[in-house]
């Protein structure tokens, strides 16, 4: 051990180790960016194959290819990991890789607890996965896992999924709190909080939600397990507890975990927004502004996906009001977004395509939320399709746009190559149709009274369900596309140049492509 | 290369080892509770190899950072980074206590009153009778399915009046945690004033009041199980105040430990400089939060 | 386990399309909520077409400005861009404009909101009770209770006959109401949380265990409405829907009265001497309402979910625990109390699985008659 600190002079200008021991005791943020991003992507793949069984099941009516009991899994392991191992770990992975970057630091503050936080998911999504194959099945109670179903009704792998959400949660707190501190004190002198690029300030803002509604996701599992095997009553009538205790727990945790799943991606929209316009973002402070309006609204809004649980009427109300209010700070990012691209000078390279999608499916997105906030309104919505419609319009051409736009945008940085911008063109518009084509007809089947969670339905919705149901495998099958160019860019390609795109600004640009393995040991100057 | 760059660490084998740990842990948690009625189950060796190799990696790991920390390695930058890191920390504790006392006033101002049939959502219920007979109260007299109607209140934990007020432990509990919060207050004084002696002395009572309090903790779930029959099974009142009172008991452990560890470091390798003991400060921060936590429960749960 | 699901996999994709091509209605114009028979409801829905709207309209406006922009501010027609980053005027104008927007939709949706809270008596007050995987009714003030289940034919849930036009949403007994009266309905649960949806009375309401919440409706329109459970409450929560069939008043009064007198004679049938082969043909068809959901048609249960009740030593050797089981059900476990069934159905099904899968043969073979639940449930000294 104490040969790490006789070497450390040396070792420290070094490139990598070489081996697989690089990747296992690696405390480069760079290596864990990409730990994170390979990652999330193979759990997207993993969500995203059960994402394609749910469509197939559902392409006609009638019981086709699962069994109820097992249609049942798949929609709550698409769920949770869609959510907990492909959005949130891509999130943190791009963290790694920018955020030290943008603010001048030479790595994240807390090296080794970094990467013991990335390497938690792996083994967390292990038990979850291998659930499937035990007794009874795996969890099968949807990703909001509301009790007495998740309890008292449970197969018995609800235990290694209750230690599995430990485990997650675990993992997200330490990647958060690392990622604050990193924020808070190892920026370059000069660089401000009020100049800080917005990407950092949307994981600034995202990293303080993840710490406060964690432990209270942990609590609410730690309930359960109480519950189920130590004869406790938090979530049991016949004992003096509520049901729906639980659930006001759970989006107590559930509301800011959506907007964990979104701020980044408004960090990640402006910088490609502001480069593609070639003109400086509208509205800095303003963007600012309205993220920590969001965040902390977000705490205050929880029960409007309570609004049918019988909540008594001032509750309803209040709750209904607060969440319309969100729509005012998240409108003033859409039109400062929109004021950016007027009188810019625009191109429409990939990571901007991917962009203006995000804007406007976003948008989209957000309206269907709003309305779903209107109480009297919700009362048809509420379970249906609609809000799955709503959801993923958020979500996946949301935050996985996002995403993906940020690969694209700086996969020059991090490889030295750029990708092939034919191939990119082609893998947004197969995406951006199969996106729509998917998910738009959800609002159809949802308005004309389709449930979800349903493995089967009735004759009404068969026509619309079809023509998701065939999106959802157009899109899919674009996200292979997406991989094979990924790979072919991590290859080899046109090299880039150090500045890559011509009207992009930050520290992140002024290093070379690709980013050397440590960068910035001696801090940049900023002004 | 100066010590004033921020120290990054080569390549290190602690954090895989402990997610590996972790995941021994957790794999040897669930399976054991799984097969609790289960004589024939070995999984709790899984669990114990958990806690082993957990133990062991944190035990080299911090070894490692204290020997970087005392070769010099260290900024100020760094040190700040672990302060930070340290608050943050415990922001997430006082979140998870959030949870669970979010869950006891739900459950008071409303889940219980409701099932009586009092408020608006006990119109249904009493429209219908069920729950016949169940009167709202805190401590529950008798669950609404009537299981656990030991939970009697003269025979809960709460105040029982000035007569009795000296027999109460959850008073004596409260003296020991908030002296115990002076105490090593009085010990960073004295560390601060290169009092090494006061320090370890000061520190040393302060572990010992720990104990007194796990001890006195301990002596009154006893009491709860053996002579009220009030359990984790006692409805919705035992559950919160086992849980509330056990989560905190946990950290009181968690705590004194690690006021145990600095007390060690102090004593047998001479640790700790008069401006610089960042480790004996985590550990004293984490002790004034239990104490706080103490003091929410001691107003929420036994008083109120 | 998950290999039978692929067993007849290509079958089972390939029989719909080619075999039974459904008689598919023509619902590609199926986009929008219905209109629904209340008041209410048709309140709900203009609530819902104006909110829909107005997003519509900040859609358009939104949108354009940005389409505009990529069309006229592109680099070939504009390569130097403008330099400005900030205008307070319009940031504040883009603040208070969609605050105003807000209000506009908050009144009139708090205003329906708080006609329909409302839980006061209604002139006709039905429990309503969730169990997995089917609904029960209880009339409060004339004593009449049934179960309303799934009536739609397995084989065409698995694609081997055409479905029907009801196809999910048909139940073997309505519920019936009187049309232009009050009607109140306390939701509950007996197990899981469900939630009772009539979509054209805009009525949604979670069925929490232990807890009761009121919803009520009016209707004055006679006719059928269906509806279904629309929270995740297990395997079958996709099969358990609602039928409602509104009525004028007379004929209600004559339901009420036929369903009173079927009760009378239900009790009838408890007294009478009972044979083993009637009791296990009733009880066939209790279980297959009640039972086969989780133990299967084949007794065989799902291993490590539900036992098995071919060969399960209580079924074949313990009457009396059976009993117990049944009228009690397994704390903690998904097996709930059955007490609920009459004296004649409990009997009749607990001999049927005493009597079935060869459990007569390997067991004691003893029947169950309905004087022995009555026995059981009297007090015990
Ligand atoms: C990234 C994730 C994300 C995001 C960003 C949002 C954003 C919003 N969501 Fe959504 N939501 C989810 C993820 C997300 N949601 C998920 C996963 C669920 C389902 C969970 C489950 O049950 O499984 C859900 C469910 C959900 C419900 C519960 C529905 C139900 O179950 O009945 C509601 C109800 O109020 C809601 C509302 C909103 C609102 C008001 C916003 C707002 O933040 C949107 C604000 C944006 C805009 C309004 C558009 C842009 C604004 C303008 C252009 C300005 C002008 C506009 C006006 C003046 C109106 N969401
Ligand atoms: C970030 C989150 C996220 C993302 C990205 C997605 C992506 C998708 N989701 Fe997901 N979804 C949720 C979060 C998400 N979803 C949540 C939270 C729920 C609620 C769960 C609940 O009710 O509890 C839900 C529920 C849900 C339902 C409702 C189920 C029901 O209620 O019955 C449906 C139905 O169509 C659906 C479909 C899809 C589809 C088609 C995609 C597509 O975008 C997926 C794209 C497909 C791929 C990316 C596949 C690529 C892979 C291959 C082509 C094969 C290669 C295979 C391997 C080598 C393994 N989702
Ligand atoms: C919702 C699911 C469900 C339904 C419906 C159900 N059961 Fe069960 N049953 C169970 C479960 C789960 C158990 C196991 C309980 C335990 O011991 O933990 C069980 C156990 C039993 C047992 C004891 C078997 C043994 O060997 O331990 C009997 C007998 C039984 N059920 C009979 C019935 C009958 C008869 C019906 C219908 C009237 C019925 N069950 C309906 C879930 C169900
Ligand atoms: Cu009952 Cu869903
Ligand atoms: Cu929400």
């Amino acid at each position: 051990m104490s040969a790490v600190i006789e070497n450390h002079h040396d070792d420290h200008h070094h490139g990598p180790a070489k081996g697989l021991t690089r990747w296992l005791y690696t405390t480069n943020h760079k290596d864990i960016g990409t730990l994170y991003l390979w990652f999330s992507f193979a759990m997207f793949l993993i969500g995203g194959a059960m994402a394609l069984v749910i469509r197939a099941e559902l392409f006609q009516p009638g019981m086709q290819i699962v069994e109820p009991e097992f249609y049942n899994q798949m929609i709550t392991l698409h769920g949770l990991i869609m959510i907990f191992g492909g959005v949130m770990p891509a999130f943190v992975g791009l963290a790694n890789w920018l955020v030290p970057m943008m603010i001048g630091a030479p790595d994240m503050a807390l090296p080794r607890m970094n990467n013991l936080s990335f390497w938690i998911l792996p083994f967390a999504f292990f038990i979850l996965l291998s659930s499937l194959f035990m007794e009874g099945g795996a969890p099968n109670f949807g990703w909001t896992f509301y009790a007495p179903l998740s309890t008292t009704y449970a197969p018995p792998s609800v235990t290694f999924f209750i230690f599995s959400v430990h485990i997650m949660g675990a993992s997200s707190i330490m990647g958060a709190i690392n990622v604050v501190v990193t924020i808070m004190n190892m920026r370059a002198p000069g660089v401000t909080l009020m100049k800080m690029p917005l990407f950092v300030w949307s994981w600034l803002i995202t990293a303080y939600l993840l710490i406060a509604v964690m432990p209270v996701l942990a609590g609410a599992v730690t309930m359960m397990l109480m519950d189920i095997h130590f004869g406790t009553s938090f979530f049991n009538a016949a004992g003096g507890g509520d049901p729906v205790l639980f659930q006001h727990i759970f989006w107590f945790f559930g509301h800011p975990e959506v907007y964990i799943m979104i701020l980044p991606a408004f960090g990640i929209v402006s910088h490609i927004i502001e480069t593609f316009s070639r003109k400086q973002l509208f509205g800095y402070s303003s963007m600012v502004w309205a993220m920590l309006s969001i965040a902390i609204l977000s705490f205050v809004v929880w029960a409007h996906h309570m609004f049918t649980v019988g909540l008594p009427l001032a509750a309803e109300l209040f709750f209904m009001w607060a969440t319309m209010l969100i729509a005012v700070p998240t409108g003033v990012k859409v039109f400062n977004w929109v004021a950016t691209m007027f009188k810019g000078s625009l191109t429409f390279e990939t990571p901007m395509l991917f962009a203006i999608a995000f804007v406007v499916l976003f948008t989209i997105g957000g309206l269907s939320g709003l309305m779903l906030a209107i109480v009297p309104a919700d009362f048809q919505y509420h379970d249906t399709y609609f809000v799955v419609a709503h959801f993923h319009y958020v979500l996946v051409p949301g935050a996985i746009f996002s995403i993906m736009a940020a690969v694209y945008y700086w996969i020059p940085k991090w490889s030295g190559n750029m990708y092939d911008e034919r191939l990119g063109k082609l893998h947004f518009w197969l995406s951006f149709i199969g996106v729509n084509v998917t998910f738009f007809p959800q609002h159809f089947i949802g308005l004309a009274g389709m449930p979800r969670r349903y493995p089967d339905y009735a004759l009404q919705f068969a026509d619309w369900n079809m023509v998701s149901s065939v999106g959802a495998f157009l899109f899919g099958v674009s996200q292979i596309l997406f991989l094979f160019i990924v790979l072919k860019t991590v290859m080899g390609g046109k090299k880039a140049t150090d500045q890559v795109w011509e009207g992009a600004r930050g520290l992140e640009w002024t290093v070379a492509s690709p980013a050397p393995y440590h960068t910035f040991t001696t801090p940049p100057k900023v002004d | 290369m100066s010590a004033q760059t921020y120290y990054v660490p080569e390549q290190s084998r602690f954090p895989i080892f402990m997610a590996v740990s972790l995941f021994l842990l957790v794999m040897g948690a669930s399976s054991t509770i799984n097969n609790l009625d289960n004589p024939d189950s070995n999984s709790s060796y899984i669990l114990y190899a958990g806690l082993a190799c957990l133990f062991t990696t944190m035990f080299f790991w911090f070894r490692q950072v204290i020997k970087e920390h005392l070769a010099g390695l260290d900024s100020n930058q760094l040190k700040t980074s672990y302060v930070y890191g340290m608050a943050w920390f415990i922001f997430s504790e006082v979140m998870f206590f959030a949870a669970f006392f979010g869950a006891l006033f739900y459950v008071r101002s409303f889940a219980v009153p409701w099932l009586s049939g009092e408020g608006e959502n006990g119109v249904g219920i009493s429209a219908i009778g069920l729950w016949e007979g169940f009167e709202s109260s805190w401590p529950v007299m008798t669950t609404p399915d009537k299981g656990a109607e030991y939970a009697l209140a003269e025979k809960s934990m709460a105040w029982p009046g000035w007569g009795h007020a000296l027999e109460w432990l959850p008073l004596w509990n409260t003296i020991v945690l908030l002296s115990s919060s002076v105490t090593v207050h009085f010990a960073h004084i004295g560390l601060k004033n290169g009092d090494r002696k006061k320090f370890n002395r000061f520190l040393g009572i302060t572990v010992g009041l720990a104990l007194i309090f796990v001890g006195l903790q301990a002596a009154e779930y006893y009491e709860a199980y053996v002579h009220y029959g009030l359990t984790l099974n006692s409805g919705i009142y035992g559950s919160t105040f086992f849980m509330l009172t056990g989560f905190h008991g946990f950290h009181v452990m968690m705590g004194g430990f690690m006021l145990a560890v600095m007390l060690a470091r102090s004593v047998f390798a001479g640790h700790f400089e008069d401006h610089d003991h960042f480790g004996f400060e985590a550990a004293s921060w984490y002790w004034h939060f239990v104490d706080v936590v103490w003091v929410m429960l001691f107003l929420f749960v036994y008083i109120l | 386990m998950s290999l039978k699901y692929f067993q007849n996999l290509p079958l089972k994709i390939f029989s719909p399309l080619f075999v039974f091509a459904s008689p598919m209605q023509a619902d590609w114009f199926a986009l929008n909520m219905t209109r629904g028979v209340t008041d209410i409801s048709n309140e709900v829905f203009e609530l819902h077409m104006l909110i829909f709207w107005i997003c519509v309209a900040i859609g358009v406006v939104v949108f354009s400005v940005m389409f505009y922009s990529m069309y006229a501010h592109t680099k070939k027609k504009n390569p130097v861009a403008a330099s400005f980053h900030e205008n307070h005027k319009l940031e504040i104008a883009w603040t208070i404009v969609p605050f105003l927007i807000l209000i506009a939709m908050a009144v009139p949706a708090s205003k329906t909101l708080v006609k329909i809270y409302d839980d006061e008596a209604g002139d006709v007050n039905i429990q309503v009770t969730g169990y997995q995987w089917k609904w029960q009714y209880n009339y409060l003030e004339d004593d009449i209770s049934f179960f309303s289940n799934l009536s739609t034919d397995m084989d065409e849930i698995n694609n081997l006959v055409p479905k029907g036009e009801h196809y999910l949403q048909e139940v073997d007994e309505m519920v019936v109401i009187p049309a232009g009266k009050k009607v109140r309905f306390l939701i509950t649960a007996n197990d899981v949380i469900h939630s009772w949806w009539m979509p054209a009375f805009a009525i949604k309401q979670d069925a929490i265990p232990g807890f009761v919440n009121t919803a009520w409706t009016k209707v004055d329109k006679p006719g059928v409405y269906r509806g279904k459970c629309t929270e995740l409450c297990g395997k079958n929560h996709g099969f358990m829907p609602i039928v409602v069939k509104v009525v004028e008043q007379e004929e209600y009064n004559q339901w009420v009265d036929e369903k009173k007198q079927a009760a009378i004679k239900m009790a009838e049938l408890t007294t009478k001497d009972w044979t083993a082969q009637e009791l296990v043909e009733r009880g066939e068809s209790v279980y297959a309402v009640n039972c086969v959901a989780c133990h299967q048609t084949n007794g065989q249960g799902i291993p490590g979910i539900f036992p098995a009740l071919a060969g399960s030593d209580i079924v074949m050797n313990q009457k009396d625990k059976n009993i117990e089981i049944l009228m009690e059900g397994v704390q903690g476990a998904a097996m709930n109390s059955f007490s609920y069934l009459s004296e004649v159905e409990l009997a009749a099904v607990i001999t049927y699985t005493r009597q079935s899968w060869g459990n007569a043969e390997n067991g004691d073979g003893e029947i169950v008659v309905p004087k022995d639940i009555v026995d059981y449930k009297k007090p015990k000294i």
